[in-house]
């Protein structure tokens, strides 16, 4: 059953919540040892919202749009009372005294929390490989990697244990992973969700978003999550036109461009540029009209990225140093503590972005590096908005390649790093994007197609992708 | 070559904690005070995921600054990361701000000379550390505890030009900023507090020379008078390492109050990298029109133009002004008095500000406000010197009694039976029975020159006064004493 199908069943008494809420700890408890999608599984919490959501619905009250719903959340956003370690170990066993505002959100639409997912550590990574706690294996081929770094949320919508998941992207983590495992992810605008309760990886680049079996529900989530928070600064001002009346809209009339720059490049496998070429025919077939169009910036975006996002993470994560929370080692001195600390609780992947960050942002450096990144970015912003003159939205590869196998990737961090080249230059932008499973590769995997839209563009995103959908059958 | 043959050239960084209800970027009261870690929250214990969203009422404060000193308020400003690890920093970065800082270009006019402020800007405070053990001290502490209500409070840095040239400019900068913040109501200022910290950057050169010498930071100075001892003591240490032919070191010296010097702080390694960079979770601050013009509104009399017109108006010396507005408080109290005056001065009112109540002030620690005595009470001792019911000296005591304790003026004169005594006629008496006991002071009053003739004077009146238990009114003695020493 989808989330909405199960969202309207508890509303309307058919089904209870409980009983849902009991099918998908049933799953989870069959197989989950194997895949390790959850760090976390709340299931005596998630008993009781389900009850208290019967008792709603009992009462003749309306729980909201996610009632009964379950829902996975990636293990970046905070949750009172529930430990939450963004997969690192220098977190191991806080609990927060507070909830993020997506997931305080997903609870007032009667959503039901089952668990926190697994991730690369605070979010580091494209497989989940780097997390402090075991990696996480692709329901579809256990062999393989889900993806990452909200490798845990995209697996356990693609093997059912809730319909509904949140993931945090910054440079395609939301996208890469949903397009591994063959289930929809979408990367809202930046400000569009709130990221108070995020742990931060990169501050101007995070964002939380949905991951769903179909469009529909990703829409639905979207909505809930949606919305101004005055606890983000960057959170925009708006309260957001609900996309999913958007979704029969249909095609017709909207102009689509293949981005060049991020399909016909080395890397992206066969099968997966066919798959862009065919949504792109798919979409004529529909109404729209498409072109090739090109963002010339866009082969600078990757090394913008990995000097930007790491310099932001030096920063943000200075804070775990064993004062406050979290991993402790005692040392004689404020300062050995603090280093011994870091040393035994950060992974080896995290290490390398501090210290990347923390030479982007040195003296002597900043201009060479963390400056020029960001006239990188610049252009990157110029190059869309040109292109947007021309264009609704735009097609392209979410990864080069379908899942991988685990370990292929992990010696050379710089193969890791080029599964995000499709979906970087959206995030220096701020740009909304997702990924819409879209045809099979090697092996039968599945292939995820990004739809681009422009700041706010979701809801013509959401029609485009909305017809991948359906053409895919 | 002695120390008057070289210029003293100072800069001055003033931290000032503002008084803003909540602290500057999460909801959490901003007082001083409090029992440890009460006053805080996930923003400003910086947990993971917690985000800040800045106080407009700091961005108010700025604005209220730029109104009273000239600054230029770019259309936006922005926050920057500075980031160095310290226990008692929760994120181990602290939002400031540092290419372009909120205001910039004022001037504050420091005895009629007008000193350059080359920019203010808003950060956040960090919290507490407090070493348990081996004396408090950090090397032989047993452990640290670190208490958060400080963190994240508002702090403006005001940074000078280095255009002061003595202590003594120096710590009239000082006076006169703080009297410029308590005035326009956006700090408490109180350097004992801590709420404002002064750190200055002293360097000397050959007088003629244009170069800059070497500049040191001098840090930890907690009052106006450590200010002035703590440069003073840097301009002869510098003049004497130049005139020993030695160079001075470009550090940062820490001012000892208990020995009177400056010492070296241990240069720590890399510490000036701060790797600052602009905060991504927060978006350019754009003071609007609207917010400015409100704030252009509420600008109340800034201390210049009141010393100016209580000096014109009041006739009150200037350096007695000066005390009325850089005691808080204590300018709003002698207004306070001055507006219900029935035939006494504004003048006399300032008097007794900055003589018996400001010592009382001083001695207690209290302030105007929470005073025993009401401004109208003072008003009304004044008034009962001006008709002649109190003398000077019993109006001294009377007021001393009046703060000690909630009594106002009229009472005490009524419980001790002091008013003063102006019957003519009774007082005749006493001034011709004086005359008569003392017939040989007043032949010498009659033989002596005008030197003679004052001490004599004097003496008699004194015995005159005595005579009525001291509360014969003086002035009616002496013009009785006079018309009988003439005839
Ligand atoms: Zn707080």
């Amino acid at each position: 059953m989808t989330a909405t199908e199960i969202a309207a069943a508890v509303r309307s008494g058919q089904r209870s919540a409980r009983d849902v809420v009991e099918e998908h700890l049933a799953a989870i408890a069959a197989r989950d040892r194997d895949l390790h999608a959850f760090l976390v599984v709340v299931a005596d919490q998630a008993r009781e919202a389900a009850a208290a959501i019967d008792a709603a619905v009992a009462r003749g009250e309306d729980p909201g749009p996610l009632a009964g719903v379950p829902v996975a959340i990636k293990d970046t956003l905070c949750t009172r009372g529930v430990a939450t370690t963004c997969g690192s170990r220098i977190l191991d066993g806080w609990e927060p005294p507070y909830t993020a505002t997506t997931v305080e959100r997903i609870l007032g639409a009667g959503g039901v929390v089952v668990g926190k997912t697994n991730c690369d550590e605070f979010a580091m990574g494209s497989s989940t490989e780097n997390s402090a706690f075991g990696p996480t294996r692709n329901p579809l081929d256990p062999s393989r990697v889900p993806g990452g770094s909200s490798g845990g949320s995209a697996a356990a919508v693609a093997a059912a244990f809730a319909p509904l998941a949140l993931g945090s992207d910054t440079g395609g983590s939301i996208r890469q992973p949903a397009a591994l495992c063959g289930t929809v992810g979408v990367k809202p605008t930046y400000g569009r969700v709130s990221r108070y309760g995020l742990v931060a990886f990169a501050s101007s680049l995070d964002q939380v978003g949905p991951f769903a079996t179909t469009v529909a529900d990703a829409a639905l989530l979207l909505d809930v999550i949606a919305g101004h928070d005055p606890l983000d600064s960057t959170s925009i001002d708006d309260d957001h036109a609900p996309v999913s009346p958007q979704l029969a809209a249909g095609v017709a009339g909207l102009r689509i461009g293949l981005v060049e720059e991020l399909t016909d490049v080395d890397g992206v496998q066969a099968p997966v540029r066919d798959a862009v070429a065919q949504a792109g025919a798919a979409l004529e077939a529909a109404g729209a009209t498409v072109e090739r169009v090109s963002i010339p910036s866009a082969q600078y975006a990757l090394s913008a990225y990995y000097l930007i996002a790491p310099a932001e993470a030096s920063s943000n994560l200075a804070r775990y140093d064993g004062v406050r929370y979290g991993l402790r080692v005692d040392a004689d001195h404020a300062a050995a503590m603090n280093a011994e600390t870091r040393e035994a609780g950060f992974g080896p992947e995290v290490k390398r972005r501090i210290m990347l960050g923390t030479y982007a942002l040195s003296a002597g450096y900043y201009d060479a590096y963390y400056r020029k990144a960001q006239q990188v970015r610049t252009l990157v912003i110029r190059d869309f908005a040109r292109v947007y003159e021309r264009c609704d939205a735009l097609l392209a590869p979410t990864s080069p390649t379908v899942a991988f196998p685990l370990g292929a990737k992990t010696a050379n961090p710089l193969e890791m790093y080029l599964s995000d080249v499709c979906t970087i230059p959206s995030s220096l932008a701020g740009h909304a994007a997702m990924s819409v499973p879209f045809g099979a590769g090697e092996g039968g995997l599945p292939i995820g197609v990004q739809v681009l839209a422009p700041a706010l563009g979701e809801p013509v995103m959401f029609r485009v992708a909305a017809a991948l959908e359906a053409a895919a059958g | 070559m002695p120390v008057q043959d070289y210029q003293a050239v100072i800069g001055l960084e003033v931290h000032t904690e503002l008084n803003t209800a909540t602290k500057l970027f999460c909801g959490c009261v901003n007082e001083f005070g409090a029992e440890p870690n009460t006053n805080v929250c996930p923003v400003c214990l910086g947990l993971p995921g917690s985000l800040p969203v800045l106080n407009a009422a700091a961005v108010d404060a700025a604005l209220r600054l730029a109104e009273a000193l000239g600054f230029r308020v770019p259309a936006q400003s922005l926050f920057a990361r500075k980031n160095y690890f310290y226990p008692d920093m929760p994120k181990d970065f602290q939002i400031s701000q540092y290419e372009e800082p909120i205001l910039s270009d004022g001037s504050l006019d420091v005895d009629g000379t007008p000193v350059g402020i080359e920019r203010a800007h808003l950060e956040e405070d960090t919290g507490k550390t407090v070493h348990v053990g081996g004396g408090g001290r950090i090397h032989e502490a047993d452990h640290s505890l670190v208490d958060y209500n400080r963190a994240g409070v508002p702090l403006m840095e005001i940074v000078s030009r280095p255009d002061l040239r003595s202590s003594e400019q120096a710590r009239t900068y000082v006076a006169e900023l703080r009297a410029v913040l308590r005035a326009i109501g956006v700090s408490d200022v109180k350097m004992e507090e801590g709420s404002l910290r002064v750190d200055a950057n002293v360097s000397v050169r050959p007088v003629g020379s244009e170069a800059f010498g070497t500049k040191v930071e001098v840090k930890n100075m907690n009052s106006l008078r450590s200010v002035g001892r703590a440069i003073d003591f840097e301009i002869e240490r510098q003049v004497g390492q130049l005139d020993s032919g030695e160079r001075v070191v470009q550090e940062t010296r820490h001012w000892d109050e208990a020995d009177g010097s400056t010492h070296s702080m241990r240069v720590k390694e890399g510490s000036s990298d701060y790797r600052f960079f602009p905060e991504p979770d927060l978006v350019p601050v754009a003071p609007s029109d609207e917010q400015r013009a409100r704030v252009r509104a509420s600008m109340p009399e800034l201390p210049a133009a009141r010393r100016a017109r209580m000096v014109g108006e009041w006739g009150v010396a200037d350096a007695d002004a000066q005390i009325l507005l850089n005691v808080e408080g204590l300018a709003d109290y002698a207004e306070a008095a001055v507006a219900v005056l029935h035939g006494g001065t504004p003048r006399d009112v300032a008097h007794w500000c900055t003589g018996a109540v400001q010592a009382f002030l001083r001695e207690t620690g209290t302030t105007p406000a929470v005073l025993a005595l009401a401004p109208d009470g003072l008003a009304e001792l004044v008034d009962l010197v001006a008709d002649g019911t109190l003398s000077r000296s019993q109006a001294q005591d009377v007021l001393g009694e009046c703060l000690r304790e909630p009594k106002r003026p009229r009472q005490v004169i009524a419980e001790r039976g002091l008013a003063q005594l102006s019957d003519e006629g009774e007082l005749a008496s006493v001034v011709d029975r004086v005359l008569a006991e003392n017939p040989d002071v007043v032949t010498q009053y009659r033989d002596g020159d005008a030197a003679e003739r004052k001490k004599k004077r004097g003496f008699l009146m004194g015995q005159a006064i005595a005579a009525t238990s001291r509360q014969g009114n003086p002035k009616v003695l002496g013009d009785l004493l006079d018309q009988r020493l003439s005839t």
